[in-house]
């Protein structure tokens, strides 16, 4: 039953497309916000060792997928995400047919992204990769925005050599193991002793999901997407879609095909570092917000790098954890982004300012999801990355936890600034007259922040059911 | 030995064709040609369900798909398409230079690999292979192939009605 997640949105496109069936076309947005709902409840459900066997069982399709902690993580960020940003195009796209292509493509996102949290052979995984890729660059290009074409070229390119890089070292694994099944790859590789070849294919399948993740040096194209592609299209971008093609691949693999090793902890830990300090220090030089939003979130998949490459069990739980807060505090960030864009036609810090006075519901959660990214407690984001730094010095990486502490100050720095510049202070008499956005917008920022405060007061019992079990898995066991 | 590199020289020169010619429609044509040798390469490798894959997706009906694309936008007049190769020549002039010097590098360079390969498997039919061990992969690829015909109609027939 677990191929319902790939094959229900993949047959509703099938339907809603079908020309004798054009009146039901209308219908198609309904039953997206219906798919995304049902996915969040049952992946919430799955947490449950009974369901999740229940749930497991073989039904008409034979595909070679599974479940566990990591990909319901995914699966329900997707779902959190997805719905977000049906809500932001609803009210953003005006015209019904346009609506209707960009729901089939958050459709295809879905099918390719639950594919790629269940597949559990290389080759399904690089497939199901390059359907959420293919969609976004759609996406991104929605609107067919001059700007947003450039920034999609640039993503075109660097995801295709991206692209390579993993059928490379696919056909490199499959030359050592004679398969592509996880299990299979990895009982081979470790029945030999380490060499050149092996190293070769771990480091082209870490640099390529490090480019499609947007981690230092590979950033170049993160910013220009998210800031030129649109509002929707951002929110889905900075929700998930990097992060399930680059860290979640890229855990997946480590967790299940190569394992941990010293070397490639070692090269993660100082380019999460890395990420931290060149995406926070860019990120406090922007003028645009959502630039600005784009260079934290490279510093943020940083502090993801720190915890995976910690090596530890409890440093992959923190890594996974910190992807769920990352998903809901910057999708929030961005939804609000969007709301002031709406109101303004201006996403200028410079040109803003004040914007609480008149935008409440944007200006207060836009608080709460500046909280958790900073790591400031009680919220959710302050408790990922306290399992990153325990799990850091645990490990015997003490000089890396007090770095990754220290350059909280350079988050906290730019995100008061932003704060500062766009919600607080002077209104800008412009936008003396402009009102709260628009219900769809501050629905969306109400749920995310919702899910933030949840989340971090019920910290005790998200770590006991959805984050601690994930610590047990693969080869953490 | 002579033939196979005969075959990568014509490879070389069909991917050169692609990315050098003027129009987009010979372009297309160049990287069907080019498919269509690859093809020749895997099949002369034992990789026979490759080379037919190669030859009926890649060489056929990717081209296809790209032609029909190509065939909903306004072609570059002539002034233009020569302005843009002088451009494309003053910023990548440098470019063959480099592809050659890393070619010679690496024809210097041999590294001596310990590999211990798995046993050679015993070779399956396509039934097997497609149908009981890859249907996950396959339903992949068809939604890849939906996708973009999908995004063929989204970006280029919505952009054809709405300049009528």
């Amino acid at each position: 039953m677990l191929a319902l997640f790939i094959t229900v949105p993949f047959f509703s496109i099938l339907f809603f497309n079908l020309p004798f069936l054009s009146y039901f076309r209308r219908a198609i947005t309904a039953w997206a916000y219906v798919l995304f709902c049902a996915q969040i409840a049952l992946a919430l459900r799955l947490f449950s060792p009974d369901f999740l066997n229940i749930f497991t069982a073989r039904v008409f399709f034979n595909f070679n997928i599974a479940l566990d902690n990591l990909s319901l993580i995914i699966l329900l960020s997707s779902a959190i995400v997805l719905f977000i940003t049906l809500v932001i195009a609803t009210y953003m796209i005006d015209s019904e047919r346009k609506r209707f292509n960009f729901v089939n493509l958050l459709l295809f996102t879905q099918a390719g992204l639950n594919g790629l949290c269940l597949a559990r052979d290389m080759f399904s995984l690089y497939i199901f990769l390059e359907i959420v890729a293919i969609t976004s660059y759609i996406l991104i290009v929605f609107d067919k925005d001059i700007k947003a074409l450039s920034a999609a070229f640039k993503y075109v390119i660097l995801s295709t050599v991206a692209s390579v890089l993993l059928v490379a070292s696919i056909a490199l694994i499959l030359l050592l193991s004679g398969d592509t099944q996880f299990s299979v790859i990895h009982n081979a590789i470790s029945a030999q002793t380490p060499n050149l070849l092996i190293m070769f294919s771990v480091a082209l399948f870490v640099c390529a999901t490090f480019i499609k993740a947007g981690v230092v040096p590979f950033h170049g194209w993160l910013p220009e997407v998210y800031s030129h592609s649109p509002a929707a299209v951002s929110v889905l971008f900075a929700g998930i879609i990097s992060k399930a093609l680059g860290i979640y691949t890229l855990m997946r693999i480590v967790n299940d095909v190569f394992g941990p090793n010293i070397h490639v902890n070692s090269a993660l830990l100082f380019i999460g570092m890395v990420s931290i300090v060149i995406g926070a220090l860019a990120a406090l030089v922007q003028k645009d917000f959502k630039k600005m939003l784009g260079f934290s979130s490279v510093s943020q998949i940083g502090y993801i790098i720190l915890g995976i490459g910690s090596g530890s069990a409890l440093g992959f739980a923190g890594a996974a954890f910190h992807i769920f807060n990352h998903a809901i505090f910057k999708s929030l960030l961005f939804v609000n982004s969007a709301a002031i864009e709406s109101r303004t036609r201006t996403t200028h810090m410079h040109e803003l300012g004040g914007l609480s006075k008149v935008m409440p519901i944007t200006g207060l959660t836009s608080v709460f999801a500046f909280v958790s990214a900073a790591g400031l407690p009680p919220l959710a984001g302050f408790w990922s990355k306290l399992l990153i730094v325990m799990a850091l010095i645990l490990s015997g990486h003490p000089v890396y936890a007090i770095l990754a502490i220290v350059l909280s100050a350079l988050t906290l720095a730019y995100l008061l600034s932003m704060q500062r510049l766009v919600f607080f202070g002077k209104l800008n008499e412009r936008f003396s007259k402009i009102k709260e956005a628009e219900f769809g917008f501050s629905l969306a920022a109400i749920i995310l922040a919702a899910i933030i405060i949840v989340t971090g007061l019920l910290y005790p019992f998200v770590l006991g059911k959805f984050i601690l079990p994930l610590a047990s898995s693969g080869v953490f066991k | 030995m002579n033939l196979n590199i005969a075959i990568l020289i014509i490879l070389i020169m069909a991917a050169l064709w692609t990315t050098m010619t003027r129009s987009l429609l010979r372009s297309a044509i160049g990287l069907a040609a080019m498919s269509l040798v690859l093809s020749i390469i895997m099949f002369r490798l034992n990789s026979n369900l490759a080379a037919v894959f190669e030859l009926s997706v890649c060489a056929g009906l990717i081209p296809v798909l790209f032609v029909s694309t190509i065939s909903l936008t306004h072609p570059l007049t002539k002034q233009e398409v020569m302005q843009h190769m002088k451009d494309r020549i003053r910023r990548f002039w440098y470019l063959p230079f480099i592809i050659v010097a890393v070619g010679i590098a690496l024809s210097l360079v041999t590294v001596k690999l310990s590999i211990k390969l798995p046993p050679h498997e015993i070779e399956k039919n396509v039934r097997t292979l497609l149908w009981n061990e890859r249907p996950l992969y396959l339903a992949g690829q068809i939604i890849v192939l939906l996708i973009g015909a999908f995004s063929v109609v989204i970006l280029f027939k919505e952009s054809g009605k709405d300049e009528r």
